[in-house]
């Protein structure tokens, strides 16, 4: 084509025991573009940037750096052929400044003595260059995760590296920040940096990239123009079939209420004040509500403070008609709550425990599947997991016997979903339940959730994923610095609204009726005429 | 090619990696100790080694070997103990380093319930018990509320329980020497019968019930964790503590009830030692006794596992009992401590050696894979890699 490449991986091959995680994959990054790479969680993204930053070694393939063959064999090597990095998980110092972090590991020194000075008159000129707004001698535990992520590009800017790669840059952002983070991608580009950018997220390719590289299950699939291919084209080769993009579901038929909560208040564990703020809440039979927002506004503590995983401050929280708010989480489980976990190795699951004992970590003490005698009764439990994993098609390398920890996300998320589902309730918290699974296994989740409302179940989503909070549900609760501050229609509202409310720049007031300011009358309305109908 | 693919799951079976695992600690455990003796002095250092293994088969006769058998197995009846709760306590995710401590206060209440209440040895045996598991359970109470290292309190307990023992035995010592009163003329009632036992080691005295007992214990612990709804619960909470409270378990009483089982496997130790009459506590000892550490070496050579643990206590107790064989003329006194010392550490590498097995099973296997892909010529490959074998 005539056009220079910045950086191009030829022929990559990189085998595990067992696995072939790229299989002959080809990355060519043109200088001055933003080049997509999108895939599948397990799709080999991972694994090619490892080899990118010489954190493994390719059996196989070439990279090459403005044409010339180079030899990256650990990550300062690629800092030297000027790539950098924003991780997904930030790697910054909690506790030092903004300024502090940027020059880490390439401070300019006199005589042993920092020069400071020098260091943040650099970073100043970067940041009015690319209008990336940080304030220097701010603490990183101060400032906002945009502001942060701003600082990551800094860092990066400041090494003068040419070739800048985004790993999944926009799961923690508002949608407004996702804006400003597009913005700041043109900028560089016009600045004649070469940008690579992981993500799943469709949307956000056609917004900024040029081109765009899949990868699916480890092989190189192809490389396209984003101007010329359609999402659903992207999202065929990434998953290599057609996928159902809208959730379809009938209208919701709603009953009598199974949960009920009133002014929940539940301390945070980190800082001094509390992470939830007398919060008040219902979910009836046949509905999804879910509760929308932000990343660390006190979704977790709510639901902990919900299924007894922490004690309330204050407030009650009635199910089925019984105060549970004093009641052990056992008795909150026997008694109608169902729990998909938001961390499934932390709490979903005992990794070191084959499948078939994770699948009656709920219900191992029922006579069921325990004797009198305080023996377990293995054969049933054996045949138990059998039944569920045909029925919710759990993959494993052994059946019942397979350590948990041996499989996939994907299918230990089924695992828990299906435990959860099949133990007998009225109420199924489910906390993120998509989280790391690719776009598939994501159809599953959300046709299982409408499943469980329309049979008659009451369901309480709490999400963190734009696309699910407006396709999901059928009432949307927006939680901000743990208050809940909106309540949206997701038929009714559009995005940018909804986002507006996850960041706190919109209230309204007929959820919280403490909540004094009001920004905008006219969203009350709105809002009001979606609450009249619950 | 189907025999080397037998060969291959044969290795990646967790028992069998287990047993081997063990094996190469020991085999290296004794290279090194024979090593050290050749250092001292070349002449003795193959007789030494030779010395620790056969242990009771090196005596001269019969009667002589069966005695000396009934001595070892009479101290491994407690180790075994001692194992037995480091190995329950760590299926739990606990370390529980304090079995020392809760086998001081085994001794320290067994003995004066023997001495100075001149209970039966049911009861004696009883009362260890329950000391073990009081302090086992402070540690669990610490660790459940205030999470507190169990290894820390463990430690400190340890040498708390020292001194008490020495405190409160000393009302019940013999008056011309630091040793509490023997229980063969004290309180006869306080000695675990023999139950015939004896009369199979030469009249050993000291075989009791209490090594059976041990054995039976091992195998108890075995299927409360295997089998059971209360194992179930307490390994789910040592593999996942917040799953186990996820799911609705009682996680920090289990933890406290598991140290204090822990502690009672420990004290029931000490009463395996102190009531068969073996020895006496020497109420001016001012070091924890070696039984409670060398427990966690047997727990790791016995692969973790309850059964196991009964052999490889057998084994440790089988290298210091050997040790203390050596030829002092040749070796200064310190030496069988040293020696089996050195093959006790080495026993605590078995994990090390796991590890590095996989490895090195793993790395073959995609060996195996490249050459299959770049088409090399596999069966030469093969040829050579079974010829290491």
């Amino acid at each position: 084509m005539g056009q220079e490449y910045a950086i191009e991986m030829v022929n990559i091959t990189k085998r595990f025991p067992g696995i072939i995680a790229n299989d002959n994959i080809t990355l060519q990054l043109k200088k001055g573009e933003i080049h997509a790479l999108l895939g599948e969680n397990g799709a080999g993204k991972s694994t090619l940037m490892s080899v990118l930053f010489g954190l493994y070694q390719a059996e196989e393939g070439v990279i090459k750096k403005d044409g010339k063959e180079v030899k990256i064999n650990n990550p300062n090597d690629a800092n030297d052929l000027g790539i950098g990095m924003v991780h997904q998980h930030f790697k910054l110092v909690q506790c030092f400044t903004v300024l502090e972090n940027i020059i880490l590991g390439v401070e300019s020194t006199k005589g042993g003595m920092l020069q400071m000075e020098e260091a943040r008159a650099k970073v100043m000129a970067l940041s009015e260059k690319y209008g990336l707004q940080v304030d220097p001698d701010a603490k990183i535990e101060d400032i906002t995760v945009g502001m942060q992520q701003r600082t990551e590009i800094l860092k990066m800017l400041y090494r003068d590296n040419e070739i800048l790669i985004f790993d999944e840059p926009t799961a923690v952002l508002t949608p407004q920040e996702i804006e400003e983070l597009m913005q700041i991608m043109k900028n560089l580009r016009a600045e004649g940096k070469s940008i690579l950018f992981i993500t799943h997220k469709l949307n956000e390719i056609k917004a900024v990239a040029d081109r765009v590289t899949v990868l699916r299950r480890g092989k190189y699939i192809g490389t396209v123009d984003v101007a010329d291919t359609s999402k659903e084209e992207m999202s065929r080769m990434m998953v290599g079939r057609d996928v159902n993009m809208v959730v379809e579901k009938k209208p919701a038929k709603t009953g009598d209420v199974i949960l009920k909560v009133e002014g929940m208040t539940v301390a945070s564990k980190v800082h001094a004040n509390n992470a939830v703020k007398d919060v008040s809440l219902e979910v009836r039979e046949g509905e999804i509500v879910c509760i929308a927002g932000i990343d660390g506004n006190g979704q977790t503590e709510f639901v902990y403070g919900l299924t007894g995983m922490e004690p309330l401050v204050d407030g009650k929280i009635t199910l089925c008609g019984e105060d549970v708010s004093k009641s052990s989480i056992r008795h909150r489980s026997t008694h109608g709550m169902s729990h998909i976990p938001e961390d499934r190795h932390k709490h979903g699951l005992v990794l070191d425990y084959p499948l078939e004992y994770n699948m009656v970590l709920q219900r191992y003490f029922e006579p069921e599947f325990t004797a009198k005698s305080g023996f377990l009764k293995k054969k049933e439990i054996r045949a138990y997991s059998e039944k569920l994993e045909a029925e919710h098609d759990v993959r494993s390398g052994q059946g019942p016997i397979t350590i948990a920890r041996a499989m996939s996300g994907g299918n230990q998320q089924k695992a828990i979903i299906a435990r959860e589902i099949d133990k007998e309730h009225k109420l199924l918290v489910a906390v993120q339940p998509t989280r790391g699974l690719d776009v598939g296994a994501i159809e599953g989740v959300h046709r299982h959730l409408i499943e469980e409302r329309d049979n008659g179940r009451a369901v309480l989503l709490v999400s963190l994923e734009l696309e699910e909070v407006m396709n999901v549900p059928d009432r949307i609760l927006v939680m901000y610095e743990g208050e809940l501050v909106g309540e949206l229609d997701p038929k009714k509202t559009t995005v940018e609204e909804l986002g507006l409310y996850m960041a706190g720049a919109k209230k309204n007031v007929t959820v919280n009726a403490n909540t004094s300011e009001i920004e905008e009358s006219e969203v009350i309305d709105n809002v009001r005429s979606g609450k009249e109908e619950a | 090619m189907n025999e080397k693919a037998e060969k291959k799951s044969l290795l990646k079976n967790p028992s069998f990696q287990a047993i081997l695992t063990s094996l190469i600690c020991i085999a290296l455990g004794l290279l090194i100790g024979y090593i050290v003796l050749l250092i001292i002095n070349p002449v003795g250092a193959g007789e030494a080694i030779k010395t620790i293994l056969l242990n009771f088969l090196s005596r001269s006769s019969h009667p002589a070997r069966m005695k000396a058998l009934g001595n070892t197995l009479a101290k491994t009846a407690p180790l075994l103990m001692c194992a037995l709760s480091i190995c329950f306590c760590y299926k739990v995710g606990l370390f529980n380093i304090g079995a020392a401590g809760q086998y001081e206060a085994g001794a320290c209440f067994g003995l004066y319930a023997a001495l100075a209440w001149h209970m039966p040895w049911f009861v004696c045996l009883l009362i260890a018990a329950l000391a073990g598991a009081v302090v086992g359970a402070i540690s669990g109470a610490l660790k459940a509320y205030r999470n507190v290292n169990e290894v820390i309190s463990g430690i400190m307990l340890n040498w708390i329980l020292l001194y008490l023992t020495n405190m409160m035995l000393n009302k019940v010592k013999d008056p011309a020497s630091p040793y509490t009163l023997k229980l063969a003329s004290a309180n006869k009632a306080a000695l675990i019968p023999t139950a015939g036992l004896n009369a199979m080691f030469s009249n050993n005295k000291t075989v009791t019930l209490a090594i059976p007992l041990a054995i039976l214990f091992a195998i108890l612990i075995w299927v409360i964790l295997s089998k059971t709804k209360f194992g179930y619960e307490l390994k789910a909470t040592g593999y996942n503590k917040e799953a186990a409270m996820y799911a609705g378990m009682k996680e920090k009483q289990n933890i406290i009830v598991t140290l204090a089982i822990g502690g009672a496997l420990a004290g029931i130790g000490a009463a395996f030692l102190f009531l068969t009459g073996y020895q006496e506590w020497s109420t001016t000892q001012t070091s924890v006794p070696g039984m409670g550490f060398n427990g966690i070496a047997a727990t790791f050579l016995g692969g973790l596992h309850p059964i196991g643990t009964i052999f490889a206590s057998f084994f440790i107790q089988s290298i210091t009992d050997g040790g203390a064989l050596i030829n002092k003329s040749v070796y200064p006194s310190q030496i069988s401590d040293l020696i089996s010392s050195i093959i006790i550490y080495l026993c605590g590498f078995v994990l090390f050696f796991k590890f590095a097995l996989n490895n090195w099973i793993d790395r073959g296997s995609k060996k195996k894979e490249v050459s299959k892909v770049t088409g090399k010529e596999i069966k030469a490959d093969d040829a050579s890699k079974g010829g290491d074998k």
